[in-house]
């Protein structure tokens, strides 16, 4: 694990990664998307309402999944003081607040005509929305305490990272604990209550889009050890 | 003990607090973040008329019956454990229909009937093509028809 600490063996394996990342899940998530639109029969209750579901579910799942990260990149910054765990959170925070603005986008979109309103305070759209606002309470900490010189987030910003990864399961949990709007968990361990001829074109945005999640944090990840360098020489430079 | 393992079970420790704090909260919170009142709750609990509710459940089959200025609407919501007779007047949207999920806000009258400001329909988690459902949909006319 801290073989990758040195931040020059992490550039060669995160630079054509980033490649092997972003290309195919391109490719799947355009293909995710076409078939979603054009090959998969409409539901029998919503019709073609059903379509936005291939955006909003791998939007929800990585707003979560980015959180997630970012705890995990918590603990090992936390513990074993790992300075790209440091900047791998600080990396995640902003495609997961994209994400989670997605979903909330689309679910809004999809509520107007299945449920027949723009947005109700039910369990799971407030929680969702309290995970946006952790994101951009965590981005905006990240940017207001000091840097560690090294561009990853501060300790109390991992802190804050770790303590908002409670709402995570609340979350998942938000529709089986409390009654509300938003329908129950459709695909579990037990299997998924959307018909197979449906359900096939969201496995391609799903891994699609995580293949573009991971692209992007690592491009991220690449800027700011990036800018570290030019810091650094700039400042080699000032000395003379 | 070295500060590395101090550190990890800070972190462990601060971490099982958090989730343990989180449960405790979320599972008092348990019927006071429900978004609606389901009508066994109504009966257990008792809501006094007047008092501004969310009431959901399932749309009695062959309850739903529309009055004589077209705008008025009147079902049975069920559980089943219990049911409640409501009352809607406005436009519903599409997908209310009976066998269907509904969460209608408003408020009951002195005679225990649920009169409604507002209806949302509630869908569940099942999706799947209309051929599976034995249905048809007419394009021209946007009404689902039973084939057999």
């Amino acid at each position: 694990m801290h073989r990758f600490a040195n931040p020059s063996r992490f550039l060669k394996i995160a630079r054509p990664l980033t490649g092997w990342l972003f290309w195919p899940g391109l490719v799947l998530l355009v293909a995710g998307a076409l078939c979603g639109l054009l090959v998969t029969p409409a539901d029998y209750l919503q019709g073609d309402t059903v379509r936005i579901l291939y955006i909003h579910v791998p939007a929800a799942w990585l707003g979560m999944a980015g959180w997630s990260g970012i705890a995990v990149a918590a603990i090992v910054q936390l513990v074993w003081r790992h300075p790209l765990a440091a900047i791998a959170g600080r990396a995640v925070a902003a495609p997961g607040a994209l994400f989670t603005a997605i979903c909330l986008a689309t679910g809004s979109i999809w509520g107007r005509p299945t449920w027949g309103t723009w947005w109700e305070w039910d369990g799971r759209m407030t929680s969702m929305l309290v995970l946006l606002f952790l994101y951009l309470g965590y981005i905006a900490l990240a940017n207001a305490s000091p840097r560690d010189g090294q561009g990853g987030v501060s300790p109390v910003t991992a802190i804050f990272g770790l303590v908002g990864a409670i709402n995570i399961p609340i979350i998942n949990r938000s529709v089986v604990w409390w009654n509300s709007l938003h329908q129950g968990p459709s695909i579990t361990m037990r299997g998924s209550s959307i018909d197979g001829s449906i359900l096939w074109p969201l496995g391609f945005t799903l891994l699609g889009f995580s293949l573009w999640f991971g692209a992007i944090v690592l491009m991220r990840m690449r800027t700011i050890l990036a800018r570290n360098k030019v810091e650094a020489r700039l400042q080699r430079l000032a000395r003379g | 003990m070295k500060a590395k393992h101090q550190r990890l079970v800070l972190a462990l420790v601060a971490l099982a607090a958090l989730v343990g704090a989180g449960l405790l909260a979320a599972s008092a919170l348990r019927d006071e973040a429900a978004y609606f009142y389901a009508p066994a709750d109504v009966r257990a609990k008792g809501v006094e008329p007047g008092k501004a509710i969310r009431l959901g459940g399932m749309v009695v089959k062959g309850s739903l019956k529309r009055a004589t200025d077209g705008v008025t609407l009147r079902f049975d919501v069920t559980d089943g454990k219990a049911t409640v007779p409501a009352v809607f007047s406005g436009i519903a949207p599409d997908l209310f229909k009976e066998g269907s999920g509904v969460v209608a806000e408003g408020a009951f009258d002195a005679k225990g009937t649920f009169v409604a400001t507002n209806l949302l329909a509630k869908h569940d988690e099942r999706y799947m093509p209309r051929e599976l459902e034995g249905m048809k949909y007419d394009e021209a006319t946007h009404q689902l028809k039973v084939e057999r």
